[in-house]
């Protein structure tokens, strides 16, 4: 082929050595979804030869010319019982291995590091704990369990990342999470793969799965000055959040502090576990997630609060481990002195007792 | 086991005639088409709409292979091609494989199956014809005014608050052409239960009856699920109710439970009535029985019922409960067993047959690999982990095209070849056909083999541009589309000659059983001049050759 | 070789000659036949009638299931007087339609006619209120999307002094439940003006004589229809208007 034309040579050469036919194995779960696809892949091939080899069969052996009277068969019972059990006993054993790699895939570790991810047309935006923001790119450790909260500011979008084999919605209006552990460092695709509109198809970035020290090195080189839990506390401040919730024992609302994961009783007297999206629900629709033995006084933020706003109150309150920050905070804007780093604290603050008062 | 055996010979073709009066010499003119009441004549019409329709969708499908040759949207805009594949998928899934079979060959043939002058409601038939046409001009419509881009599912707040394009134009397409499905079902329910001949038992029925029975069914209770969720979505986009709107207080969530509880059954409607059309054809060319009429019949009940209660299959990555989705995935593996059931006993049908490979029966071998295939693939989508890496990537558009496509398609050209000499009197040319049918098959293999690689290499569907390493895939894809469109052109053509060139095919060429086969080719407009009284189960082929004996005999 | 219809042996052949009346159509053998395939094609086409409401029906057990306080408060915002008058509407006018069958049956011409005349009447009282009761929805400002304020919802409403104000929050979600009231009270009004439109057909037609010549069974199946259609309103009436009114 070359010497008839080195130009196709060349450009044959670039494609095929582009070519890929299986995708890159490179997170903890993804060897047990290629067993449970290589296992489906064999039941078909058997299937289908089976089928093949039926009507292959049969073709030759009883084609007109050779067989020229056809014997009329009522049909069997126990034929036919034999290819009922047979499939539905393959298709049980795909069902019961596909639940225990969805719920696995689906419930994050404890220890998990989590990393949001807000999608909107037509990009991702990831946010790190350590306040680090990227755009249609997510850098992550290897060797150590990642769990992603996704929310969408629009329409819905599915987060892919075909070499981890994992793949969530993001829905507009509450929160999804999926998780993954990277095993090999590199550079992988992520996808948006639910149709979004126009540019959906550039709604695409990569993964950056590097060292432990590498990431390190990131985080330090990428980060913005402040952490989601501060810009967090900024917010929370200039809410006027910490007017109830001081932690005070006489407080009109719930104590914020060490509340993230613990079991609470609602009004209606349900037990609810205090997650991400207990969170923010509780911030925007106040009136459904009461907690019991509290007046029903609280303002709903809805229309206030951006999803890039929502997500650093909800990891600010999550990292609240004592009140102590949220008294002082209180005690400086009562003494009406904005610091530098709480500016317009407390005229946001007055706005917000207003509202508690409707 | 009844162990008779039966040797049916063919009818010396040379001496047939077309007969003098039949349903498409008994009136002419435009004015009695269009305002025909008769089943027959409106089954035309429906063909050469659907027909119509095949080749817009298809045209759309062409376009979307050329832009995927490379990696780029160098083709077209990303817009202009979203605008093609929701097109494509509107104008295939609603205006041709749903009405697909049931609305030709099933309207053809469900009277004079039970031997019925006619189905029970000509003029709602008729109607749903007229419904049909302005559901098509409808959607016609939204593409030449601009477009729409939601893709066929009108996902919302995509579709509801997002797009500027003619999305209520395209919804009133859908709604009314979901009218005209509506109204064929109820037509044929009442007309399987009210208007049987005498002797015509509920198990003497032929498979195509009892797989249109069920697949009427879904489309009675499922389509109107669609028509509201439909309005709604109109509603919101005109004058802005908030009942999938999140910013109201609604859940989007809430529209793909409606939209998917109509259409995961739709999948049933377009396939049964196809699996409906392979058990003719693999009877009457083995010249046997159907292995198992009772399991068959069933498992296209089963199937029917079934299929309404797997709609969350398409959710599993949406965030609906860990548990709700364990009930969902463990439906859609029963729904898989009667398909199951079906491909086996269909291959057992074949056994100590007496097999002849005229075009229809090359269809349905290849029906019957390309669905299993299919059904495979959906055993795979179905079993949840699996589902998360593979839903929304180009494995799912090659395991619907499989069965679509694969399945659907390739019963319905069985059938149209199948049925042909009946609807026109003549036969279609052998040769060209078996051509085509085997072009159509090689066409499809080379065109969605790749795609289920490319899905699971992670290629997202609806990509106008992708990664530039699933070129390769893509372009053997693109180069398999070309084969399968001449594969599909190809009948259009030689159907059209055969009209006029086409060997005279006479009542009954391929010796088959059904009462369809025992009159004239083309049939009266009354299909019967006397009603039938049958006294023998279907594809009893010891009676048709008793029969044929009988006559040889008086006419001799 | 033509038309040789299947295999008859003449002790089958169907001797019994029934007079045919004019309203029988070719393809059916017996009046019985026809009447029986139509009445039944018509409890399938009630069959998908429920299935097209069973949606919305649907949409609304979920959202009052979460929004309870919301669906109480736009619920006291509508005419209990207005419903109650229009639910006595339907239901004289279902009286009306089952005597226009009884007097198509008896072959009354006079009382068909009058009672169709009728239950046309009654359907367009029912539909005046109706479009009275939307008007003050507009302007009290209750249409989510075009022109929608949740004022009245976050105020103690002077018609239920007792009622607390809703929260904010809770007030916008007022929205969903005045969307799911538009969309099943207006399919139900464009069920009953396409009711209507057909028996004004009907009423035509009755002049003519068709229905009191013992062709009953399109007054029967159209009973049917408009029968139904009053039975969504009275589920309907009790899930918009009567939530939480027993206090």
């Amino acid at each position: 082929m070359h010497i008839i034309s080195p130009v196709l040579w060349e450009f044959l050469v670039n494609w095929l050595t582009h070519f890929a036919l299986f995708p890159p194995e490179a997170s903890g779960i993804a060897p047990y979804t290629d067993a449970l696809y290589f296992f489906l892949v064999g039941i078909s091939l058997t299937g289908l030869v089976i089928v093949g080899l039926l009507v292959g069969l049969f073709s030759v052996k009883y084609r007109k010319e050779k067989h020229p009277e056809a014997v009329q068969i009522e049909g069997s019972t126990l034929l036919e019982a034999t290819w009922t059990i047979i499939p539905l006993a393959l298709f049980m054993i795909a069902f019961v291995w596909g639940a225990l790699l969805y719920f696995r895939i689906y419930t994050p570790p404890t220890n998990a590091m989590n990393i949001y991810v807000v999608g909107k047309q037509w990009m991702w935006k990831a946010e790190h704990p350590g306040g680090q923001h990227e755009i249609n790119a997510l850098h992550i450790p290897i060797n150590k369990p990642v769990q992603l909260t996704l929310i969408s500011q629009d329409v819905f979008h599915s987060f892919s990342i075909p070499a981890f084999r994992v793949k969530r919605e993001a829905i507009p209006g509450r929160y999804t999470t999926v998780w993954f552990e990277a095993t090999k460092t590199g550079e992988y695709h992520l996808f948006c793969t639910q149709y979004c509109g126009t540019l959906h198809s550039a709604m695409i970035g990569t993964i950056y799965a590097m060292t432990p020290d590498d990431y390190q090195a990131w985080t330090a080189g990428s980060t913005s000055g402040t952490s989601l839990a501060q810009n967090g506390e900024r917010l929370f401040a200039s809410l006027g959040c910490n007017s109830c919730h001081s932690g005070a024992a006489t407080a009109r609302g719930p104590n914020l502090a060490a509340a993230y994961g613990s079991k609470i009783q609602m009004s209606n007297g349900s037990y609810v576990t205090v997650d991400d999206a207990f969170l923010r629900n509780a911030i925007l629709n106040p009136t459904m997630n009461q907690v019991a033995g509290y007046a029903p006084i609280m303002p709903t933020y809805q229309g206030q609060v951006s999803e890039d706003g929502l997500i650093d109150l909800v990891e600010y309150i999550k990292n609240l481990n004592s009140n102590y920050r949220v008294q002082q905070t209180l005690n400086t804007s009562q003494v009406q002195t904005p610091s530098p780093a709480m500016p317009g604290t407390s005229g946001s603050a007055n706005a917000g007792q207003g509202m508690v008062k409707q | 086991m009844s162990t008779a055996s039966t040797i049916v010979k063919l009818p010396p073709q040379e001496g047939a005639t077309l007969p003098k009066k039949s349903y498409l010499n008994s009136e002419y003119g435009l004015k009695s088409w269009l305002l025909t009441g008769d089943h027959k004549r409106i089954a035309i019409l429906y063909l050469i709409s659907i027909t119509f329709m095949f080749f817009v969708g298809g045209a759309m499908a062409g376009l979307i292979r050329l832009e995927l040759l490379t990696p780029q949207s160098d083709l077209m805009a990303t817009d202009t091609y979203n605008k093609v594949f929701s097109m494509h998928g509107i104008v295939m899934v609603f205006l041709f494989l749903v009405p697909s079979v049931p609305a030709t060959i099933g309207n053809f043939l469900i009277p004079i199956m039970i031997g019925a002058k006619d189905l029970a409601f000509p003029k709602i038939n008729l109607l749903s014809w007229y419904l049909y046409l302005a559901g098509a001009a409808f959607t016609i419509a939204a593409m030449v005014l601009g477009g729409v881009d939601t893709g066929w599912t009108f996902t919302t707040p995509l579709s509801t608050h997002y797009l500027n394009t003619h999305v209520v134009t395209a919804g009133l397409g859908i709604f009314i052409a979901g009218f005209s499905s509506i109204f064929t079902g109820l037509n044929f329910i009442v007309t399987i239960h009210r208007m049987r001949a005498p002797g015509m038992t509920w198990f003497r029925l032929p498979l195509f009856i009892w797989s249109h029975y069920a697949a009427s069914i879904l489309m009675v209770l499922g389509t109107p699920v669609l028509a509201i969720s439909l309005v709604l979505v109109i509603l919101e986009r005109t004058i802005g109710i908030g009942i999938f709107d999140p910013t109201k207080g609604g859940d989007p969530l809430l529209f793909q439970h409606l939209f998917w509880f109509y259409s995961h059954p739709a999948v049933y409607i377009m396939i049964l009535p196809g699996m409906g059309v392979i058990s003719e054809v693999i009877s009457t060319f083995s010249r046997k029985r159907v292995f198992g009429y009772t399991a068959v019949a069933f498992s296209s009940v089963a199937i029917a019922v079934f299929g309404f209660f797997v709609w969350e299959h398409h959710m599993f990555i949406m965030g609906v409960s860990n548990y709700s989705a364990l009930v969902f995935s463990l439906l859609t593996m029963l729904v898989a067993v009667p398909t199951a059931i079906k491909i086996f006993n269909w291959s057992a049908t074949l056994y100590k047959g007496s097999i002849t490979f005229e075009t229809p029966m090359l269809y349905a071998f290849g029906f019957l690999g390309l669905v299993t295939i299919g059904g495979m693939t959906g055993v795979f989508l179905g079993s949840m982990g699996m589902d998360i890496h593979l839903t929304e990537t180009y494995f799912i558009v090659a395991h619907f095209h499989f069965v679509m496509v694969g399945g659907m398609l390739m019963a319905y050209l069985s059938g149209i070849h199948f049925w042909w000499p009946k609807m026109t009197g003549r036969m279609y040319p052998e040769q060209v056909s078996k051509l085509a049918a085997l072009t159509t098959f090689i066409g499809f293999i080379l065109t969605f083999f790749p795609q289920f690689i490319l899905g699971y290499l992670g290629m997202p569907r609806r990509y106008a541009a992708y990664p530039p390493e699933f070129q390769v895939l893509n372009v053997l894809s693109t180069a398999g589309a070309t084969v399968l469109g001449i594969g599909y052109l190809l009948p259009m053509l030689y159907m059209t000659w055969s009209l006029k060139y086409g060997k005279i095919a006479g009542a009954n060429p391929w010796q088959a059983t059904g009462l369809e086969w025992q009159i004239q080719s083309p049939p009266l407009t009354e299909n019967f001049l006397e009603t039938p009284i049958v006294d023998h189960e279907a594809y009893d082929y010891e009676w048709l050759a008793n029969k044929t004996q009988h006559e040889v005999q008086t006419v001799g | 070789m033509d038309s040789q219809a299947i295999a008859t042996s003449p002790e089958h052949t169907p001797s019994v000659e029934h007079a045919h009346p004019p309203y029988l159509r070719h393809h059916f053998e017996t009046v019985e036949q026809q009447r029986e395939a139509s009445s039944f094609g018509m409890w399938l086409f009630l069959l998908t009638e429920i299935m097209f409401f069973g949606g919305m029906f649907a949409a609304y057990l979920i959202y009052r299931n979460w929004y309870y306080p919301a669906f109480v408060a736009g619920s006291h915002q509508l005419s209990i007087v207005l419903g109650t008058i229009n639910t006595a509407v339907l239901i004289g006018s279902s009286f009306t339609m089952a005597m226009a069958v009884y007097s198509a049956e008896t072959r009354n011409r006079k009382a068909l006619i009058t009672y169709l005349l009728l239950t046309i009447t009654l359907g367009l009282v029912f539909l005046g209120i109706k479009s009275d009761e939307y008007h003050e929805k507009w302007e009290k400002h209750h249409v989510p999307g075009l022109n929608f304020s949740v004022h009245d919802f976050v105020n103690v409403n002077p018609a239920y002094p007792d009622d607390k104000p809703l929260p904010l929050d809770m007030a916008e979600k007022t929205q969903v439940y005045f969307s799911l009231y538009f969309a099943m009270t207006g399919m139900h009004a464009l069920h009953m003006i396409i009711g209507i439109s057909i028996l004004i057909i009907l009423v035509i037609k009755a002049y003519g004589g068709s229905y009191t010549d013992g062709h009953v069974s399109t007054i029967e199946n159209f009973g049917l229809y408009w029968h139904f259609v009053d039975i969504v309103w009275i589920f309907l009436f009790p899930l918009l208007y009567l939530i939480s009114r027993h206090q």
